[in-house]
């Protein structure tokens, strides 16, 4: 989002002035309709059918239409606790990642020191690492035999929102941290020329220009704590629960549909109202700020000694310290330091169904069809919104649509796979014996970041190219091949990464959707570490590890490959 | 038959915005036409009217008798060189260079390839990742780019606006020498009045939308329909025939005289005016002076004269052949010294007085 190629666009190119003409290029409108015609199906099939029919069943009871089930859900005390918590700890989750992520992108974008590239890889493991992982890695850490037990934390708020600052320290990092290399440096400079100190310059210059960066982020992050599952599943234990594991203890051990479709109608109410405001702020971003073209950083100095200290200690403290707990306790088994956890997983630890090593298999296989599905329906979306209508008509079509490819990022997963097994239980879509519900599931949680990766690239293309191609002879179908096919490609590598690994850790739908008998890596994990047992726990530890590993790799050669200023907010 | 380009009473419009009002050029075969005008007065949107980037909303393009209205862009034979190159990024040089050439043959488009860049001085650079090159380089491609597939009319806007002076002298020669070597008619806009008159055939000059005269060069210099035209090339002060005559006039102008740059002359023998102020100029120095009347004039003399200099007075006279006595019909606003055409507000006159 935050691409500096679309940041720069010529604002007449995109605001009153008509890109394209009956005669013009770019292919024509019913071009587009049809690009977005599977995309659309594939949402209203595999989403909307499923969350609406699950949010219908929370106003019908023994077929009669009924409010009897809401008031009951919002009558109750349990409830609003609930929905306290959940707000709290998405509030304290965004507020503490942005303060750290702020100093943290002006350290790793704006500074420039040897290793910085190994530094800003290490901060964004952590978003694509699985929730069940982290949870993990947090439990293994403040777990009262851990070593950060006597801290008092287990199944505490704090620890909840440390491990949700933990995974989204990142999207504020890179989200700020690309507008800020891009930020004409001139601006602070000419401030300063006219007397401003340097924290007159941040407050009056520098924070308001990446006010858009920082709000977009803001709402993201808030966004992603606010449905946060897998965490706080795994820390929150007995004590501690949100919107979102509510749904979850509400259909899958009371059995009560009313209610959690109740809860799932509130969710999508905080939902939406951020997804509004982060969509508002986008909008803001997208309008250009003064860019200069290339990434502009200054050696590091002194002066910025305290965002270097504090970035150290977040780096360390909170980003390195869990997964190295976590690596430290796969190694700890009954007998010392030894490789033992990792052996077991060749076998099902005497309880589960299949071998560990035979869920990651079947992780494989799924994530690589939810990722060749999420990246095909992301390309034709993102081809579709990277389009520029002449009337003010289409363009608000186009903005509709992007908002609506956007809500499976906050809807609750648990709301998806629930609502697949009760809408594609018979036809004309039985697919509940099938193993392909959960790479759909998957897929359609990894769409949204797939289009968000590709977007930039496609917007960043500039009209006058598509002009410059068609006064060279070319028709509609090849400036698609020569122009647009080339910049997504560049974006390909990184959207491909984000689908796999996103797929991989999948945890909330999968965990509604997996067979006893095909269950995933995450799920095998959740199934590990509820059971008792230190060989259970070190076996849950080493598939961490394991898991934690796959989706880093694949990642880092998403990174490596794909562009390096694309960032998918 | 081959007549080329006609335009005929182009309109393009911006929502209820009208960027182009009526406008009816044409382009012969081997004619090179410069659309000039200040920023806004519709030039650019012309000519993306002619491309076929913008509908027109009224009039129509034809080719050679044939029109061209409802024939999509890339279909229409024209290629366009854009004011920033627009090269393709992901392509190398040569990959830009043959962009056009799709479907030749790979040892026909290399040949082809091979010869534009001989043409624009590139020999050697096909390989090359456009991102490398410099702006200069960079819009040679893009004119190598352009003219790949022998089009039958190449576009440029304002192809070297983006380039720094030294630069743009240079690459004024290289778009002239090409245009010439390849005999390909062209419509080339441009704000820049020097580079208006140094590539084209014929000058045509826009402003508000609407052409106000299209003739060659010398013509242009020498018979500006109006004070607008004569103050948007260079005639910066209009004067009366009395004013005129104050000033050594021969005789009496048969209408408002036009001074251009070298209008007013030092002479010892002419009229004492005040000295508003010096500027040093590389070989002489600028002075601005009070005409008789009212009025600012520049007269440019061979002294040396520093900041720290001071004249209060300096004789001048008026050199007739560097002014032109414009068409009747225009009224002297005394009090600005800026002719006011009978059917015209104040805000079309003003441009002569800037």
């Amino acid at each position: 989002m935050t691409d500096p190629g679309l940041l720069t666009l010529p604002l007449d190119r995109i605001g009153n002035r008509p890109q394209f003409g009956p005669g013009g290029v770019g292919g024509r409108p019913v071009v587009w309709v049809l690009a977005a015609v599977l995309p659309v199906a594939f949402l209203a099939v595999f989403f909307a059918w499923p969350v609406s029919a699950l949010v219908v069943r929370g106003f019908v009871d023994d077929g009669v239409f009924t409010l009897n089930g809401i008031r009951d859900v919002l009558a109750a005390p349990r409830t609003w606790r609930i929905v306290g918590q959940t707000l709290g700890q998405a509030v304290a989750g965004t507020a503490v990642a942005v303060l750290l992520g702020v100093p943290g992108a002006h350290l790793l974008y704006r500074r420039r020191f040897p290793g910085r590239r190994l530094l800003r890889a290490v901060v964004s493991v952590p978003f694509v690492l699985p929730t069940v992982v982290v949870g993990v890695a947090f439990q293994s850490l403040l777990a009262t035999h851990g070593p950060l037990g006597f801290l008092g934390l287990q199944e505490s708020f704090t620890a909840i929102v440390a491990a949700l600052v933990f995974f989204n320290y990142s999207v504020v990092v890179r989200t700020v941290g690309a507008l800020w290399s891009r930020l004409d440096p001139r601006a602070e400079d000419a401030a300063r020329t006219l007397g401003a100190g340097r924290v007159r310059v941040l407050a009056t210059v520098t924070l308001p220009a990446l006010a858009p960066a920082i709000a977009s982020a803001a709402a993201l992050v808030f966004l992603f704590c606010a449905s946060a599952f897998g965490v706080v599943l795994v820390l929150g234990g007995a004590s501690y629960g949100t919107i979102e594991t509510e749904i979850w203890y509400q259909t899958t051990q009371l059995l009560d549909l009313q209610a959690a479709a109740a809860l799932s109608i509130l969710q999508l109410v905080v939902v939406s109202a951020t997804l509004i405001v982060a969509g508002a702020t986008r909008a803001r971003q997208e309008r250009a700020l003064r860019l200069s073209g290339n990434p502009s950083d200054a050696p590091l100095s002194r002066a910025d000694a305290a965002s270097a200290v504090l970035t150290a200690v977040v780096v360390l403290g909170l980003l390195v310290t869990p997964m190295a707990s976590l690596v430290w306790r796969s190694f700890q088994t009954a007998s010392g330091l030894g490789l033992s956890n990792y052996f077991a997983l060749s076998g099902t630890g005497g309880q589960l169904t299949v071998s560990v090593w035979q869920s990651l298999a079947n992780s494989l296989a799924t994530a690589a069809v939810a990722t060749a599905t999420a990246v095909v329906l992301g390309l034709l979306v993102s081809y579709v919104l990277s389009r520029r209508p002449v009337t003010a008509q289409g363009r608000r079509s186009l903005r509709a649509l992007d908002a609506v490819f956007m809500l499976p990022l906050g809807v609750s997963a648990v709301t998806v796979g629930f609502g697949f097994l009760i809408t594609l239980n018979r036809p004309p879509f039985d697919l509940r014996s099938s193993w392909a519900l959960i790479p759909i599931a998957q897929a359609m949680v990894a769409l949204p970041l797939v289009v968000r990766t590709l977007l930039p690239t496609l917007r960043a293309i500039d009209p006058r190219l598509h002009e410059a191609a068609a006064t060279l002879g070319a028709g509609p179908g090849r400036i698609v091949c020569t122009i647009d096919v080339p910049f997504a490609l560049r974006g390909l590598g990184l959207a491909l990464g984000f689908a796999f690994a996103t797929s991989l850790g999948e945890f909330g739908a999968t965990s509604f959707l997996a067979r006893p008998d095909r269950p995933t890596l995450p799920v095998v994990i959740f199934r590990l570490i509820g059971r008792p047992g230190a060989e259970n726990f070190g076996m849950a530890m080493a598939a961490s590890v394991v898991l934690a590993v796959l989706t880093a790799t694949v990642m880092g050669l998403a990174e490596w490959i794909g562009p390096k200023e694309v960032n998918p907010w | 038959m081959v007549t080329g380009l006609a335009i005929r009473d182009a309109v393009v419009r911006y929502g209820p915005t009208i960027a182009v009002d009526g406008v009816s050029l044409d382009v012969a075969p081997g004619e090179v036409v410069a659309l000039l005008g200040p920023s806004g007065s519709g030039k650019s949107s012309l000519l993306r009217a002619v491309a076929g980037l913008e509908p027109l909303a009224g009039g129509s393009v034809s080719w050679d008798g044939v029109d061209l209205t409802s024939v999509p862009v890339h279909r229409r034979g024209f290629a366009m060189m854009f004011q920033d190159g627009q090269l393709f990024p992901h392509l190398s040089v040569a990959g830009n260079v043959g962009y056009a050439l799709a479907g030749r043959e790979r040892a026909e488009r290399e040949r082809r390839v091979g010869e534009l860049l001989e043409l624009v001085g590139l020999v050697g650079y096909g390989p090359r990742p456009v991102t490398a090159l410099s702006g200069g380089q960079a819009q040679r491609v893009a004119l190598a780019r352009s003219l790949a597939a022998s089009p039958r009319l190449l576009m440029l806007d304002e192809p070297l606006s983006a380039l720094d002076t030294g630069l743009r002298e240079h690459l004024l020669g290289v778009l002239d020498a090409t245009l010439q070597a390849t005999g390909t008619p062209a419509l080339y806009v441009t704000h820049d009045q020097d580079e208006a008159f140094a590539i084209a055939d014929r000058v045509a000059v826009l402003a508000a939308g609407r052409l106000l005269q299209v003739d060659d060069p010398a013509t242009l210099w020498r018979q500006p329909v109006n004070a607008e035209v004569a103050g948007f090339l260079g005639y910066r002060l209009t004067l009366d025939a009395a004013q005129a005559a104050s000033l050594g006039w021969p005789g009496t102008p048969g209408g408002l005289v036009a001074v251009g740059p070298d209008g007013l002359v030092a002479d010892p023998s002419g009229t004492e005016v005040p000295v508003l102020g010096i500027r040093p100029r590389r070989g002489g120095t600028e002075f601005s002076i009070t005409v008789p009347g009212g009025g600012v004039g520049r007269v440019r003399t061979r002294e040396l004269l520093t900041h720290a200099d001071r004249r209060t007075h300096l004789a001048v006279r008026l050199d007739p052949t560097g002014c032109v006595v414009l068409p009747t019909g225009f009224a002297l606003d005394t009090a600005r010294n800026v002719p006011v055409a009978p059917e015209s507000d104040d805000a079309r006159a003003n441009p002569v007085a800037r």
